[in-house]
């Protein structure tokens, strides 16, 4: 048995509490507050020694799991969860506020109890598999099934999102966030063509989007035209405009590459901010037809001599409705732009696009044109943008240049990255987890940022190459081997 | 010059800035023949290959290959480097491997028939809908493909990473990869580069069996000499960028220049020769 408060932990835990207690003073220990006109200093030594204490006990029981003990680090953790969630319980209580007592200013505040639970039970239960791993440690690890494994969430995924607006449970801010979601879901797979498979770092993809729903937007506004007659049309400009941009930069790569993407997206903003005339500027497109179900409009009263998707099927109008088929267009959309890019993958133009990412130079000497191979990345790419543009502003009902600002490229770009790049249900969980949860707990505004920045940490310490890394191979030779 | 040559190099001259890495250099090589091109290191071996493979635009000179199937000439000089894979079908390997790490062994050798399989899959669109001559293309592809993964030794590795693979397996990979491109002349560079003495010789039978079997030219860059002596129908020797000998082995090991270039006379520098001994 080795003891546990093994020296070098401690010095460690010293040191790091050392650090944090540095960078903690002006942080925590000071609070700047301003009474009337004058700003006062005011301090906060309990707290800041409360967060000292928590990173000191923290960071050796973090070190101590790491280093295979077991008891202490079980113990500790437990210990600190206990006094975590007193300390919860005695601030929620309310018992703080009466309590006159001395060490009342000793007890943590909510935040740090918080935390100092979380960490302890996260502590206890790492050292608790360690402790239950150790005796089975020389038993080979299994590889995961990671094919069967990845077929099998994306159903999943595909049932739930088809029956999700069915649910009892499920009420119009779910139905909206989960088309948001969606929408993101669909660019990211769009751009994960670019990014994932053909390797082409392009930060202004929202251009594409932008172009696909001013298209819909100018075409249904200027001339009454119906959605699905600009879905196509809308699909094919924002690919055009896919291939003018991608001609200029087709001999840039990596960082240039973004740089030079992200100032087009910028431009394309711009243009439709200052062409007035052409694209309303600022004020943006309204009046912006809404998408029928063939040819019946979602509508109380339908106009002259068109009939309304509620007397269709003879029920009772319910404004729902269109939010429910809203819903079903882009989960149709989205696996559209699934189904292609992996019946695309196994062709040879996709094969080529993989061959691009990994290298160029090995693919000019196989023959393959590399104008060529760039140029339909894009072009494809930018055509699911144009569709889910499309979609956007038939949504909304109203664009502006507002929509499309770099953030939402650079959302996308994490969606992608994070995803897993060329990971398609990779994507989908990043979309979820980038888009989704943010949209769905917006109370919680003042920590989103926060949870944000966490995860981007967490998922670079434990997922460095992205949520899902797995990539099957796009053709197998043909007895397939047993043991797969 | 032999008119009926492959390939005829004429005054290939090759300058960076005021560098002169080719200087004025000529040789042709035959049909079905294995061609080395040897010299000390810096001797614009690979220099010559760039031009060659359309990577470099040569200053100076002409490079004609003469298509023995379809009886076109190509001046080789004057395109671009993927069409001179795809029309002439001049296909190169390099000296620091180049494979699609990522890709599975199969994956790698599919890329290389890429322009057969864009015409038969109809420029992806006939691929989409699923139609069965893309099927049936594919299909030959894939056998093609396993034919030289069996040939060069990879059929334990077929549907691994190719960045997975050991050393001289990914270097076969890369010759099985070039072959899958349908050359008629074979360009390998530094094929035994970090090989074992046991590899080279299996790397020396496949040339080979290139060269009995499917009637291809190789032209090879090489520093392992006993290998090249072995393997080589005619070699080329460069010395800073110049021509000093060509000839059948027996008369290039022979060959006073030769011998010069490569252990430096009495009153040359030492470093000269101490590249020489790799």
């Amino acid at each position: 048995m080795r003891p546990p408060f093994a020296s070098p932990l401690l010095r460690d835990a010293v040191l790091v509490a050392g650090i944090a207690g540095v960078l903690a003073f002006p942080f925590v220990g000071l609070l700047l507050t301003t009474q009337g006109t004058a700003p006062t200093l005011s301090t906060r030594f309990p707290e800041f020694a409360g967060a000292v204490v928590l990173i000191f006990f923290g960071r050796l029981g973090i070190s101590a799991a790491r280093r295979g003990h077991s008891l202490f680090p079980i113990v500790l953790g437990i210990a600190m969860a206990t006094v975590g969630a007193f300390s919860l319980l005695f601030e929620t209580t309310g018992m703080a506020a009466d309590s006159a007592a001395p060490w009342h200013a000793f007890v943590p505040g909510t935040f740090l109890a918080t935390v100092a639970s979380a960490g302890g039970v996260a502590i206890a239960v790492v050292a608790g598999r360690n402790h239950l791993l150790r005796d089975s440690v020389p038993v080979a690890q299994k590889p995961l099934p990671m094919k069967q494994l990845l077929l099998w969430t994306g159903i999943a995924l595909a049932g739930v999102a088809i029956v999700l607006p069915l649910l009892p449970a499920v009420d119009r801010r779910l139905i909206d966030v989960a088309t948001l979601v969606l929408t993101y879901v669909m660019l990211g797979w769009g751009l994960n063509i670019v990014v994932g498979l053909a390797g082409l770092l392009d930060l202004g993809y929202v251009a594409f989007y932008a172009v696909g729903a001013y298209s819909y937007a100018l075409l249904s506004v200027t001339f009454g035209w119906s959605f699905w007659v600009c879905l196509p049309l809308a699909g094919a400009l924002a690919a055009l405009f896919g291939i003018l941009l991608g001609f200029p930069v087709l001999r840039l790569r990596g960082d240039y590459l973004a740089i030079v993407t992200l100032g087009f997206g910028e431009m394309i903003r711009i243009i439709l901010l200052n062409w007035y005339d052409f694209t309303n500027g600022p004020d943006g497109i309204s009046n912006i037809g809404r998408p029928s179900f063939f040819g019946f409009q979602f509508a109380a009263k339908p106009a002259e001599g068109t009939e309304s998707f509620h007397t269709l099927f003879g029920i009772a109008y319910d404004p729902v409705h269109r939010l429910i088929f809203l819903y079903y267009l882009i989960l149709a959309l989205a696996l559209l732009t699934n189904a292609f890019t992996l019946r695309i993958r196994r062709l040879p133009v996709g094969r080529a696009w993989e061959a691009l990412r990994e290298d160029e130079i090995a693919c000019r000497s196989l023959g393959v044109n590399p104008r060529n191979t760039k140029l339909s990345a894009f072009a494809i790419g930018a055509m699911f943008a144009g569709f889910a543009g499309s979609f956007f502003a038939t949504r909304q009902g109203f664009v502006s240049p507002e929509s499309f600002t770099f953030i939402e490229s650079a959302i996308l770009v994490a969606i992608v990255v994070l995803g897993g790049m060329g990971s398609q249900i990779g994507v989908a969980v990043a979309a979820i987890i980038l888009v989704g949860l943010p949209e769905y707990f917006r109370e919680l505004q003042e920590y989103r940022m926060l949870a944000f920045g966490m995860g981007m940490v967490l998922i670079m310490l434990w997922r460095p190459g992205g949520l899902l890394t797995h990539r099957e191979p796009t053709i197998r030779t043909r007895p397939q081997p047993a043991s797969a | 010059m032999n008119p009926s040559a492959l390939l005829q190099v004429e005054h290939l001259t090759m300058r960076f800035g005021g560098l002169v890495a080719v200087d004025d250099v000529s040789f042709s090589v035959a049909q079905g023949a294995i061609h080395a091109l040897i010299g000390p290191n810096g001797a614009g071996k690979t220099t010559v290959f760039n031009c060659l493979t359309g990577f470099y635009k040569p200053s100076v000179g002409r490079i004609t290959l003469n298509s023995p199937e379809s009886q076109a000439t190509f001046l080789l000089e004057q395109m671009d480097d993927f069409r001179i894979v795809r029309d002439a079908r001049v296909v190169r390997t390099f000296q620091n491997i180049r494979t699609f790490p990522k890709m599975s062994v199969l994956e790698n050798l599919m890329v290389a028939q890429h322009n057969h399989l864009m015409r038969a899959s109809g420029w992806t669109f006939l691929g989409l809908i699923g139609a069965p001559s893309f099927r049936h293309a594919e299909a030959a592809s894939v056998e093609r493909a396993e034919y030289w993964i069996d040939r060069t030794g990879l059929a334990e590795y077929a549907d691994s990473e190719a960045g997975a693979l050991p050393y001289g397996e990914q270097r076969r990979l890369e010759i099985a990869r070039a072959m899958c491109c349908d050359p008629v002349l074979l360009c390998l560079d530094e094929p035994a580069a970090g090989l074992n003495p046991s590899e080279t010789e299996q790397l020396s039978e496949l040339i080979g069996y290139i060269r009995d079997h499917h009637h291809i030219s190789v032209l090879l860059i090489e520093h392992d000499m006993s290998m090249v002596m072995g393997v080589s129908d005619h070699i080329v020797v460069l010395d800073y960028g110049q021509k000093i000998a060509e000839g059948t082995p027996e008369e290039v090991r022979n060959d006073p220049a030769v011998v010069q270039a490569y252990l430096g006379s009495d009153d040359d520098e030492t470093d000269n020769a101490a590249d020489t001994t790799t």
